[in-house]
């Protein structure tokens, strides 16, 4: 059975990130598109925390005999990677509308220059 | 050279060529010493040949020599890498409606004195899109770069050519001529970073027609490649990646209507 203190700290600790994410919603430090992973990750990381029996229940069926919140690293780790992935794809994705942009604003003030020699 | 100044332009003896809208699309990062060179030798080869340079984010003063040099000027804001530089001029050659394309590097590599073997297959419709390379003569005609740079092209080379069912000697040679069909797929669609190899297997996929023609390249005029030996093992792994995802990915045809 997990030890009552680290159920306690656990679910304290995944709290305190759904509250600060909340906050950051609220405060439009964070959009909402992003905030879902993180959201997900405190609710599911909270409720396994505080859950005692259900965490020991888990654990039995993947095999973790000898310590249950070795779990909670597990699903810890598996929502950040997550998180890591998700934001490469945003990285990336923002890197290629960059070069259209940048591509954009060279034609455009070749445009403009020639229009502005054509005036003269 | 005055006496050159008295001759047709070389250009003059390819048919058909007169009739068609023509740019030359000439990238340039930090080439403020070779591009006035290419720009006069690309005025030699063909008069009628608008230039349009690339300045990938030079901090020297490239664009202004090209825009002094007569040429057009298109000023990234900031480097994007030769594959975005490329593609802002097959845009601008597909915006402004222009019926072949030519793409000299700015360092003075390419001779634009070849273009007219280039040209030729694209011009008799053999082809949307004529490479020149080092390769494809059976002589080696001493073109010298790294040793580990030499290898990852032959190694490309063979990929691609098993890829896309054609032998390709020269995957990495960006002096081409394209026809109205090769800059609207360009234009739409252009690889990132080390682009010639991807592009190659990309102009396959769509159906396009891709012919090799053999030149001789000439050593850097000025400036330094971009490639150096540790970087073309990155680029190799990050070129074959591209290439193997890129077996899984679904491709558009060319519209009707670009053509």
């Amino acid at each position: 059975m997990t030890p009552l203190i680290v159920s306690v700290l656990g679910s304290l600790a995944s709290f305190a990130l759904v509250v600060v994410v909340l906050e950051l919603i609220r405060s439009r430090r964070l959009r909402e598109r992003y905030a879902l992973l993180w959201l997900a990750t405190g609710i599911v990381l909270t409720a396994l925390s505080a859950w005692r029996s259900g965490l020991n229940t888990i654990a039995g069926w993947v095999g973790v005999r000898s310590y249950p919140p070795a779990v909670l690293f597990a699903v810890g780790i598996l929502f950040i990677l997550a998180v890591l992935l998700h934001y490469s794809t945003v990285i990336s994705r923002l890197s290629d509308e960059n070069v259209l942009l940048a591509q954009r604003l060279a034609l455009l003030e070749q445009e403009l220059r020639e229009d502005a020699v054509r005036e003269a | 050279m005055p006496e050159t100044a008295e001759r047709p332009a070389p250009a003059a003896a390819l048919a058909g060529l007169a009739e068609l809208r023509r740019v030359a699309i000439v990238p340039a990062l930090n080439e403020e010493a070779t591009v006035p060179r290419v720009l006069e030798e690309l005025r030699a080869f063909d008069p009628g040949l608008d230039v349009v340079v690339v300045d990938d984010g030079s901090v020297d003063r490239t664009a202004a020599v090209a825009a002094a040099n007569g040429a057009r000027v298109l000023r990234l804001p900031f480097n994007l890498g030769i594959g975005g530089a490329v593609q802002t001029g097959f845009r601008f050659a597909f915006e402004q409606g222009y019926d072949l394309a030519v793409r000299v590097d700015g360092d003075g590599q390419h001779d634009p004195a070849q273009l007219a073997a280039v040209l030729e297959p694209v011009l008799r419709g053999e082809a949307d899109i004529a490479v020149g390379s080092r390769f494809a003569a059976r002589e080696g005609d001493g073109y010298r770069s790294s040793r580990s740079r030499r290898i990852g092209i032959r190694i490309l080379a063979s990929v691609v050519s098993r890829m896309v069912g054609q032998r390709v000697t020269d995957t990495t040679s960006g002096f081409q001529a394209l026809n109205r069909r090769g800059i609207a797929l360009f234009a739409r669609d252009y690889p990132h970073d080390y682009p010639e190899v991807e592009a190659t297997v990309m102009v396959f996929r769509h159906r396009l027609r891709l012919v090799e023609v053999p030149v001789s390249m000439r050593e850097r005029g000025g400036g330094r490649s971009s490639i150096t030996a540790l970087r073309s093992i990155y680029y190799m792994v990050k070129v074959l990646l591209a290439l193997f995802v890129g077996l899984f990915r679904r491709t558009v045809l060319p519209q009707e209507g670009s053509e």
